[in-house]
């Protein structure tokens, strides 16, 4: 628990997309590819973590490590997505995230900022895109240079068949 | 805050005796939540304190050290309850078993103050009734058979409950007939689960084992409480599940005691831990039995039958397993290993050894749930944080064995005979073969015998009629198997008693052959009455007897055409049961569908709110009520909160029945509240409320 930051998230920011016609992303990149999550869903950005291999898990399971005394589940986004593995010496980020009750460390390259974007910049993802993506996003913003992916975090956390909750 | 420990902030200096107030059940276990935290924390300072010397910290940590300590102890007394609780129901049950079994029981109850969690007393509850039934009707001898073998005409029961080590010890011994080895041998071969030359191999106390089994029963004489082969080996599987063991011992003519073995309390428990492939494991210390350390310079050597490492300990072979084989934790060879550490673990009856390649210490640990997409891997029954602040996967030694099965199957016949079976039997049915009127053998589900008894002929008397027979001071009519089929007036013959409230009827046959388990599938349907079709049951085509049938005609001509009805109306009507055990499913459904009712059963409240939404529809819900996820009472007030099942009725089931829960029940839209166990009342109400129902729409 060395390099952790506490996210701005604030209790106000709940309306969002009704008024402004916005919403807020936590922004993070794999393999240069940027992505984003929908704020209220992340919880804690780590820095590198000692994590605790778990064998017979799936693949995507980097394994566990303990987040001020609860016991996180760590997935490795680009085993998810179907990329190869981080070089060694990249030490990487992760993301908390909450889904009904149970806390995910999502591991990804980099975390970068919280972007407030336009509704009318999303679009459906395209159908020609990866079939291993399409399956876990739900949509693509345009950016002024370019392109965010925005993951669905429940549908990132179905693996194998297995239904989580 | 360094020089002001908390031990103001104990609890315990203002407690008055003999006060009590009631406590909600959720703040007790948050309560012991936080508590479990605030150990882990306690552990990891130590940790640190461990590796300063000389540090300020020193005398301040060891006072929050013990005050912690007498905390968590503290708290986890407010979740003890005294094991009497669970047995409070056990005399009148006794009782009531006596009288109908026409035996004299005296039923001792030793150490029922001794306290253990309320979660674990939950789970060990139903388990212990059976066992006490069985022990009953069973374990004893009848009065008569006592006296011949020079007895007291009383039996005796015994439970006794104590504490040792870190673990609850609970004996429940009778006095009676003891295990007959002959007749587990016979019915071993016949049920294929070993070979003659294997069980000559066996000693006593494997031979023993099998009664825990599956489908096992030895009991020719089938009684309405027990015999169904449903039994000690749910009994055993609900026990493993909580950690616990159970161990026998029975010599023969002096009786059977059953020893079960179970942790004070799930939450907190001590864990031994190991590393293999570089990994830490913790594996919880009530399995473990002894640790052996194996190297080249050492008494103790591994050795290889075809790749199986082995281990010879004290003149025996023990099996070993490879974590590291066994979790795929790379592939370094063993052998090359220069000492390897084996923990010596045992899973009911079976040991075995656990290679690992080193061992530390043994640590209290918060058993924690691993997360929902972990489940599926049945070697790790949890995770915690140690002390140092990693996560580490607690083993589970009952998923070891299993994993393992195939294994020591094919090892020694001792492996064999001990190997852990984890076969559910769903859907399976107790079935009683017997002949009667030539032809195939015939079969009737063996719930809906209530008993099987000896008829002299010679007593049989004619009434309006027909035939019957004086039997516990009321007229019973006795049916042969087919109309017109007269009876002969000589000799004994075997009949089938079928009861129904208090009226009973007798279908004579010529044999009872056996008790079966069987996945009940009639494959050709019989248009001749009394018959519901054909079934290969045990190898053999077998006629399956359709006991409404004989039942109406004994009622019929016998009581009046009210009864006729009746019976109809009840085929057609459908129950769904809602219940967590799978000990209560097993139990229940078969005395349901025996009563004529259509039974669904599904496991959770969410399942059965799924069913109503998949568009199913039923005569009347049968829920529990304490179920993991949503209560009964919860799945009670949706339903009548406006589903589509709004007007069906609804029966709670449980093990509380006082006049509050009662009450709770009604608030929550539950139509009628039945105790668990409680067969007649379960089938009284049912009809009640199904009339009362019809009545009203």
């Amino acid at each position: 628990m060395k390099a952790k930051e506490r996210l701005p998230v604030k209790a106000g920011s709940r309306d969002e997309g009704v008024s402004s016609g916005s919403r807020d992303f936590v922004t993070m990149t794999i393999a240069e590819q940027l992505f984003g999550i929908p704020v209220l869903q992340v919880q804690d950005v780590l820095g590198p973590q000692r994590i605790t291999r778990i064998p017979l898990a799936p693949p995507e399971v980097a394994g566990s490590l303990n987040l001020r005394g609860r016991i996180v589940t760590a997935i490795d986004v680009r085993m998810r997505l179907g990329l190869a593995s981080r070089a060694a010496d990249k030490p990487g980020m992760s993301i908390v995230v909450d889904l009904k009750g149970e806390l995910y460390s999502l591991m990804v390259d980099v975390v970068g900022e919280v972007l407030s974007l336009a509704d009318r910049d999303f679009e459906r993802s395209p159908a020609t895109m990866d079939g291993r993506w399409r399956e876990v996003s739900t949509g693509i913003y345009r950016l002024n240079n370019q392109l965010m992916v925005v993951l669905d975090v429940p549908r990132l956390l179905a693996f194998n068949g297995v239904e989580i909750g | 805050m360094v020089n002001d420990p908390l031990a103001s902030e104990t609890p315990r200096e203002s407690a008055v005796a003999a006060q009590t107030i009631r406590v909600n059940v959720d703040l007790l276990e948050n309560l012991m939540t936080m508590v479990s935290e605030l150990v882990l924390t306690r552990n990891q300072l130590l940790q640190i304190l461990r590796a300063q010397k000389d540090s300020e910290f020193a005398t301040p940590l060891q006072r929050l050290n013990h005050v912690t300590s007498e905390l968590q102890e503290g708290v986890m007394k407010t979740r003890m309850q005294p094991i009497g609780n669970a047995w409070a129901k056990l005399p009148r049950l006794v009782r009531d078993l006596a009288h109908e079994l026409g035996k004299k029981i005296d039923l001792q109850m030793l150490g029922a103050d001794t306290e253990l969690d309320r979660q674990v007393l939950e789970l060990i509850k139903d388990p212990l009734t059976h066992m006490v039934r069985n022990s009953a009707d069973h374990g004893l001898e009848s009065t008569a058979e006592r006296v011949a073998a020079g007895k007291p005409d009383i039996g005796r029961v015994t439970l006794n409950a104590y504490h040792e080590g870190g673990h609850i010890i609970i004996e429940i011994s009778d006095d009676g007939r003891g295990l007959n080895i002959d007749k587990i041998k016979s019915k071993a071969i016949q049920n294929g689960l070993a070979t003659e030359a294997e069980l000559a191999g066996m000693s006593m106390q494997q031979i023993h084992q099998f009664i825990m089994k599956p489908g096992f029963s030895t009991a020719t004489k089938v009684t309405s409480v027990s015999g169904r082969g449903v039994g000690m080996d749910v009994v055993k599987t609900n026990i493993e599940k909580i950690g616990g063991t159970i161990e026998m011992n029975s010599v023969e003519g002096r009786g059977t005691t059953f020893v079960i073995k179970i942790p004070l309390t799930l939450a907190i428990v001590s864990a031994l831990i190991v590393e293999c492939g570089g990994e830490r494991f913790a594996i919880p210390q009530i399995s473990v039995i002894e640790l052996v350390r194996a190297a080249a310079d050492s008494e103790h050597t591994i050795e290889r039958i075809k790749g199986t490492p082995v281990l010879r300990l004290r003149n025996r072979l023990l099996p070993l397993v490879s974590l590291q084989t066994l979790l795929r934790l790379g592939d370094k060879n063993l052998a090359d290993a220069e000492e390897t550490f084996i923990v010596v673990t045992q899973v009911g009856n079976y040991t075995f050894g656990i290679m690992v390649d080193k061992v530390f210490d043994t640590e209290e640990i918060v058993v924690k749930p691993v997360a929902p997409i972990l489940r599926h891997i049945e070697i790790f029954s949890g995770n915690t944080i140690l002390g140092d602040g990693t996560v580490i996967m607690i083993l589970d030694p009952n998923g070891i064995a299993s994993a393992t099965g195939e294994i020591s199957l094919a090892e020694t016949v001792r492996g064999k005979a001990a190997t852990v079976h984890t076969t559910r039997h769903e859907e399976k049915m107790a079935l009683l073969l017997f002949r009667a009127g030539g032809g195939a053998p015939k079969a009737v589900p063996l719930s809906l015998v209530a008993r099987l008894e000896d008829v002299d002929m010679a007593t049989m008397e004619l009434s309006n009629g027909m035939p019957v027979v004086q039997y516990r001071g009321r007229l019973m009519p006795l049916v042969p198997i087919e109309a017109g089929l007269d009876l002969s007036t000589e000799g004994r013959r075997p009949v089938l008693v079928f009861a129904d409230g208090d009226r009973s009827m007798g279908l004579v046959v010529d044999e009872i052959l056996d008790i079966v388990e069987e996945r009940l599938q009639v494959q050709l349907s019989a248009d001749r009455p009394g018959l519901m079709g054909s079934a290969i049951i045990a190898g053999k085509a077998t006629d399956v007897l359709d006991a409404g049938h004989y039942l109406t005609r004994a009622y019929k001509d016998w009581f009046g055409s009210g009864s006729d009805s009746y019976e109809d109306e009840r085929s057609a009507t459908r129950i769904l049961l809602v219940d967590d055990s799978p000990f209560f499913r097993n139990l229940l459904t078969p005395i349901l569908s025996v009563a004529g009712y259509d039974v669904t059963t599904v496991d959770s409240a969410h399942e059965a709110l799924n069913l109503c939404e998949a568009g199913e529809d039923y005569d009347v819900i049968i829920s529990d009520i304490e179920m993991p996820g949503m209560s009964g009472l919860e799945f009670a007030q949706t339903v009548k909160g406006g589903s589509r099942w709004k007007d069906t009725p609804m029966i709670a089931l449980s093990s509380f029945s006082s006049p509050r829960d009662l009450d709770r029940g009604r608030q929550a839209g539950f139509n009628d509240y039945v105790a668990k166990f409680d067969r007649d009342a379960l089938l009284y109400t049912l009809s009640q409320t199904l009339a009362e129902h019809r009545g009203a729409a």
